[in-house]
């Protein structure tokens, strides 16, 4: 019997990632749901069907929780706009004001690298209070580790919060409805594309602000303008990914309208220059609403009239129930599908 | 945004997609070189705006794509040597090698970085002078002048740490290879115009009189795109076949002449392989004896690397444009973005990646 030969045999079953974690899967696209649906729920998440949404709810004496938790790492620290201390009071306030709550009380983990200036950690934390200010929220507790220098990148930052859902608030990422109109507080990309540009090894330099905001207030303002059904803040993976993830929860389809789509020129050069999909930027100041049709014109118009709104747009809506997928209308008439974010974002070679 | 908007507009798609309606008489099968193309039409839901007698297949110009599988497993060996620091453009991290990809790599601890340029690359070396720096040179005629551009300046600057692995290849004798193929298809190519505004169009005419097959220059963009697709649909009915420029604001008929003089002073022209396709003869560019110093493979002892592809894998079927990606039983089963079987499924700009970003509801209903 002749051997087998292995000379040159390559295997036809696909190549998983990895067997270790890579970037990719903190990329908050489909690596990120692999991850979590793979290892994390199975294991962690038997009590958390809400695991999909950006605060999980609990029932205390009669009264609706939101509760979340959130770790915020990013190079450069200080970027056009706004700082990781900003970031990690806003991402936070955000995720709870997503399912409609209002936040309440937030503590903060630090994470120090050895060697960090105490100058630089006082910028971080002044700009962590007048954030917190802004919002309305108090900080109720913290804690501090220092690691040796080279096992963290200067400062890491953990977030949690506590939130109270005020009674006939139902949002959630399942809960899109039929005719449902899609709305977005402003511009998408620009918190991806002004990070991006800070960084040294970037060849280009734009005006560009990230749009780290506190979205609590623009949210209760919604709340009492008309009925809401899905909030997402679209952070790492952009709106296509939370756009993804919603038709999925509510198993629905949606279309958007790419002419409506607000992008600054700035965030369009750049993608256009880098081979990016606005689509996919990460945003930190933004929401995507999914609103009842009747009240979506009064929704936008309250939107508009806010600090975080003004550039409020109807983007798209639900167009059926029953199969989930997120489709496009390009700007030059054609259609699409759109997609997530597969794994990290990478630049195209030409 | 000027310069984009006017080439997106809708208005104008409209006319330009009657006037080809009215012109076609029956059917043709047009290639687009570039993946850069392959993409525009997809992602603007261009493609199934046409008229049913046009088919377009996709050609071979993804250098993700195109760049062999033993150069990867190169590229991943040099990669993990504990004294390189890696450098690539983004999109090769996610092309798989026989048995993982840069990102492992990485993942394992190997210092793999994204440069946007490869002059980055060259400063890297300057800060990391206990570390071998090494590049990975890959691309078509586009990547090519600011790939030999690092060498030069390596060169001049006395820059010892610093090496590419090199995997250059050329789009005039892959599209030969494919119409002296007993099984082209191919009627009409749309030219790549990026690499047009390198290295002009003077190569196509011979190709287009050789072949009797009509060479349309074409840009990136909607506008662009159909305008390409027109002259040349206007061609096949008039049984034309020349090379002619429809990306006149970007290329001309010399091409970018210090950019070639900088491609020929550091590179000489090699056969290569093909990922797919297999050696072409004098398809690609290697170093040139006098830059022989700079050559990674040589360097970092990985000459001897011979891999093969996956067998389920159309790769090569794909790049030249004999099958489309949803003819491929893999398609959206055992590959997909996030496990690639093959390089078209990586890249940004592989016609198996747009179709499962943009198409894959006609797989699955």
């Amino acid at each position: 019997m002749a051997e087998f030969d292995f000379e040159g045999y390559t295997c036809p079953v696909p190549i998983r990632p990895t067997d270790t974690v890579t970037l990719g899967h903190g990329s908050g696209g489909t690596l990120s749901r692999d991850l979590l649906n793979r290892l994390f729920l199975p294991e962690l998440g038997k009590a958390a069907p809400r695991a999909l949404d950006d605060s999980a709810v609990i029932l205390m004496d009669g009264q609706r929780y939101a509760i979340t938790t959130d770790s915020h790492v990013v190079s450069p620290l200080f970027f056009p706009g706004g700082d990781i201390g900003r970031l990690a009071i806003c991402g936070t306030v955000n995720d709870l004001a997503m399912i409609g709550a209002t936040p309440i009380a937030l503590t903060c983990g630090f994470v120090l690298e050895e060697g960090l200036p105490f100058e630089l950690l006082q910028c971080v934390v002044v700009s962590m209070k007048e954030a917190a200010h802004e919002a309305g929220i108090y900080i109720a507790a913290g804690d501090t580790k220092v690691v040796q220098k080279g096992s963290a990148d200067k400062l890491f930052i953990n977030t949690s919060g506590i939130g109270k859902i005020a009674d006939g608030i139902n949002i959630s990422g399942a809960n899109a409805k039929d005719d449902d109109v899609i709305l977005v507080s402003g511009t998408i990309g620009d918190h991806g594309i002004a990070v991006l540009s800070a960084r040294e090894n970037f060849g280009f330099e734009t005006k560009l602000e990230s749009d780290v905001a506190p979205l609590n207030h623009l949210v209760q303002a919604m709340i009492q303008a008309g009925e809401i059904h899905v909030l997402r803040d679209p952070t790492r993976g952009g709106l296509a990914t939370s756009l993804v993830e919603i038709a999925e929860q509510s198993n629905v389809t949606i279309e958007i309208d790419e002419q409506t789509l607000p992008v600054k020129p700035a965030v369009k050069a750049a993608c256009e220059m880098l081979g990016f999909d606005p689509l996919y930027v990460a945003n930190e100041g933004k929401l995507v609403a999914f609103v009842k049709e009747y009240d979506a014109d009064k929704v936008l118009d309250v939107m508009k009239k806010t600090k975080y709104g003004e550039d409020a747009a109807i983007i798209g809506k639900v167009i059926g129930i029953g199969k989930s997928q997120v489709r496009m209308r390009t700007s030059i008439g054609g259609t699409r599908l759109v997609d997530m974010l597969p794994g990290e974002m990478l630049p195209r070679i030409c | 945004m000027k310069y984009l908007d006017e080439y997106r507009n809708p208005a104008k798609v409209k006319s330009l997609l009657r006037e080809i309606e009215s012109i076609v008489t029956r059917n043709w099968v047009i290639m687009e070189i570039c993946g850069g193309q392959t993409h525009a039409f997809l992602h603007h839901g261009l493609d199934a705006m046409l008229p049913p007698q046009i088919e377009l297949v996709h050609g071979p110009g993804c250098p993700v794509c195109v760049t062999p599988l033993e150069q990867i497993d190169k590229a991943i060996a040099i990669a993990s040597h504990p004294d390189v620091i890696f450098t690539s453009y983004g999109d090769m991290l996610r092309v798989p090698g026989s048995s993982k990809d840069l990102f492992a790599v990485r993942a394992a601890g190997g210092d793999v970085r994204v440069v946007y340029s490869p002059l980055e690359t060259i400063h890297i070396a300057e800060v990391n002078p206990d570390k071998q720096v090494v590049f990975f040179a890959i691309g078509f005629e586009t990547t090519a002048p600011a790939n030999a551009m690092a060498v030069l300046q390596a060169k001049n600057k006395n820059i010892k740490n610093f090496s590419v692995l090199v995997s250059h290849v050329r789009v005039p004798p892959a599209m030969e290879a494919m119409l002296s193929s007993k099984l082209n298809r191919v009627q009409a190519f749309l030219a790549a115009g990026h690499v047009c505004a390198v290295m002009g169009f003077h190569e196509y005419p011979p190709i287009a009189e050789k072949y009797h097959v009509p060479i349309v220059v074409t840009g990136f963009e909607p506008i662009d795109l159909l305008n390409g697709l027109l002259a040349a649909i206007k061609q096949l009915e008039a049984g034309e076949a020349v090379a002619e420029n429809q990306y006149q604001r970007a290329v001309k008929f010399e091409g970018n002449e210090s950019a070639q003089r900088v491609i020929r002073s550091v590179f000489e022209s090699v056969d290569r392989k093909w990922r797919g396709i297999g050696v072409v003869s004098q398809s690609g560019w290697g170093l040139n004896p006098a830059f022989a110093e700079f050559d990674a493979e040589k360097r970092c002892d990985v000459e001897n690397i011979f891999t093969q592809e996956s067998p389920l894998c159309i790769a090569g079927e794909i790049l030249q444009g004999l099958k489309k990606p949803l003819q491929c039983v893999a398609f959206g089963k055992q590959c997909t973005q996030q496990t690639p079987l093959g390089a078209p499924m990586v890249s940004a700009e592989g016609a198996c990646a747009a179709y499962y970003k943009y198409h894959r509801d006609v797989v699955y209903g």
